[in-house]
């Protein structure tokens, strides 16, 4: 376990050795910071005064291992827009992505799995084949046109919910929380119904297939033969064995999650750090697009090991030692 | 690797004689046909390509032309009969183009670039999977490295980046999405040309000495399409919906090339002032495109899936 674990963190840092490598060089090919920074009245000493202020004058290898070197400390540069450190304005939007995924993915589970095993159990009945051909829509829905269409119509024809912003925040333990307060919940919920959309269906996918291929094991024929109630079939024996493949998935989701929020963040207006990247692209803010990747670069090799392990503690047949990348 | 002790049961096996007039295509178009739903998506999309395809033939207005385009029609509702005197069935946008004419001619771009963009990550996908398992040892270990980089990140946030650092047009959009794609192709093909590599027919083709590129690409790949023709569908449907989105976020295609998804964005800054139908409209075109593949694409999945053959 142990020396598995070791390896595996082994392999994250060179991943991550890797992927700062394509990023730095690739986010240093696009376009020049410095014309967005400067005025069009700057002569060109204060356009080179910029650009030495912002390190730019220097070689790129040189300023690859500066940054190395920086980043090795902890210091992923200033952001050229805010003048803050790049690092510290992802970490400060962080709470706010995090807590948004973190609602979607409760959604998902506590809608999806209800809707997954029942067509699992009962698959020929026009609920199971409705539960179904929703899945299949909420696979091929665009997340971006829908959630326009949910601010359309809960917010402009209904005027239910807000349709941006984040509402009022309580701080809990230094990091601020809108799920604490009646008017945090109303301005989250639509945007985490938005980007949970895609994982429901999934969960209903996984759910019902699950379901299906566990009714027929021998281990539930037996349970019945035992005479359990069928609550106690469904809800203990072929639960915990479809949860499995449930959890991983869900697990390596939750990345795909944080990455989605780019795309909500920017409909709905909320401050986390999906609408930060999307501006940082904008204005050609280097430091904080190559921040960003790195984080979420470091968020995903980490939930990649998190979910190998509870694999391994959900499943005892899978040895970690044997393991797989 | 490739000595595995014949078997005489496998020997009975390839002799086993191959009915004639029940080719695998046969067999896979009766089954298809078989499901309403999965007809139901091919004749959309049947109908949703037409359309695209007779855009200039069958709409008012070519919304590239800025002559027909009259800023005096901008946002009118659907049914509203513009100054040019045919009635705009889904309204107008913004700058006055009619809504179905811009759809029409979105549908060309989106579905252009899906499919192009599909083609060109199966190709390369398919090449790198069957060098991979074909070559083996440290060929595979590398190229499958990168293959496992690339899927443990969200293809989304590649796409993004790859935009951003490409800038906006056509051929970048492509090849972002080819780059997103591509691994997925890669990584099944390799997994079906492991267990195609061992069958003894690929032992006899190259026991008549045949080149390795002629054992590959002409006896092993034709055996891993199946998993592929799986993908393609799938992947041009998420193909689809990433080019709009990164089109909506406003670093995919220019406003010169009006995809479905650029028309969504323009269409969010009226939704709030009430036009909904600008937004509304491009978005349903791009559902029901979506929709229709994965309809198709859901039966295929069943049809082609060994587990579940009967």
């Amino acid at each position: 376990m142990l020396a598995f674990i070791i390896r595996r963190i082994g392999q994250a840092m060179l991943v991550i050795g890797v992927m700062v490598v394509i990023v730095f060089f690739g986010v240093n090919v696009i376009g020049d910071p410095v014309w967005m920074l400067i005025s069009p009245e700057m002569d060109q000493s204060a356009v080179e005064a910029t650009k030495i202020a912002l390190g730019l004058d220097k070689p790129i290898w040189e300023q690859f291992v500066y940054f190395v070197g920086n980043a090795l400390q902890g210091d992923m540069g200033r952001s050229f827009v805010h003048g803050e450190p790049a690092i510290k304005l992802i970490l400060s939007r962080m709470p706010a992505t995090m807590e948004l995924a973190l609602v979607a993915l409760s959604m998902a589970i506590l809608i999806g799995m209800p809707l997954g095993v029942y067509a699992g159990l009962k698959p020929e009945t026009r609920l199971a084949k409705g539960i179904m051909a929703v899945s299949i829509l909420g696979f091929s829905l665009p997340t971006f046109w829908v959630g326009l269409m949910l601010i359309m119509f809960f917010s402009i024809m209904l005027g239910w919910l807000p349709a941006t912003g984040r509402g009022d925040t309580v701080r809990v333990l230094g990091i601020e929380t809108s799920l604490l307060s009646l008017n945090g919940w109303t301005y989250i919920a639509l945007p985490a119904l938005n980007l949970a959309l895609l994982k429901i269906s999934l969960v209903i996918r996984l759910a019902r297939a699950g379901v299906r291929e566990a009714a027929l094991m021998d281990y539930v024929k037996f349970a019945r033969a035992k005479g359990l109630s069928q609550r106690r079939i469904v809800g203990v024996h072929i639960l915990k064995n479809i949860m499995i493949p449930i959890v991983t998935v869900l697990g390596l989701e939750f990345g795909s999650l944080v990455a989605f929020s780019v795309v909500t963040e920017t409909i709905f207006a909320w401050p986390g750090m999906g609408k930060l990247l999307l501006e940082a692209i904008q204005r050609l803010d280097r430091p904080v697009i190559v921040a960003y990747v790195m984080v979420v670069v470091v968020l995903f090799v980490a939930i990649n090991l998190v979910v190998d392990v509870l694999y391994s503690v959900l499943d005892p047949r899978v040895r970690l030692t044997e393991a797989k990348a | 690797m490739t000595d595995t002790p014949i078997s005489p049961a496998m020997l009975a096996g390839a002799a086993a004689p191959v009915p004639k007039e029940e080719t695998p295509f046969t067999r896979f178009r009766k089954a298809f046909f078989e499901d309403k739903v999965a007809v139901a998506g091919l004749i959309l999309f049947s109908i949703i390509v037409a359309l695209a395809l007779l855009a200039p033939l069958i709409t008012p207005q070519n919304p590239y032309d800025l002559r027909s385009v009259d800023l005096m029609d901008s946002r009118l509702k659907p049914g509203s009969v513009a100054g040019e005197g045919f009635t705009t069935w889904l309204g107008t946008d913004g700058v006055g183009r009619d809504l179905y004419s811009g759809i029409l001619y979105g549908l060309r771009i989106s579905l252009m670039v899906g499919f192009l963009s599909g083609l060109i990550a199966a190709s390369i996908g398919m090449a790198v999977g069957l060098i991979a398992a074909y070559a083996g040892g440290r060929v595979e270990t590398i190229l499958m490295r990168i293959v496992d980089l690339q899927l443990s990140l969200p293809a989304v946030l590649i796409a993004l980046i790859l935009v951003a650092a490409l800038g906006k047009g056509v051929d970048k959009i492509i090849f972002a999405l080819v780059v997103v794609q591509w691994a997925y192709y890669a990584r099944t093909v390799r997994g079906n040309a492991l267990v195609e590599r061992r069958k003894e027919y690929v032992e006899a083709a190259q026991s008549l000495g045949l080149s390795n590129a002629r054992v590959v690409f002409r006896h092993i790949m034709p055996n891993c399409l199946a998993p592929v023709i799986v993908i393609v569908t799938v992947q041009t449907a998420h193909a689809i919906a990433l080019e709009a989105t990164l089109s909506f976020l406003g670093v995919g295609l220019p406003q010169t090339e009006p995809s479905l998804g650029v028309l969504i964005a323009n269409g969010f800054q009226y939704m709030l002032s009430g036009s909904y139908w600008i937004s509304f409209f491009p978005g349903l075109a791009l559902l029901l495109t979506i929709v229709s593949i994965n309809l198709m694409g859901d039966r295929i999945r069943d049809v082609l899936n060994p587990r579940l053959e009967k």
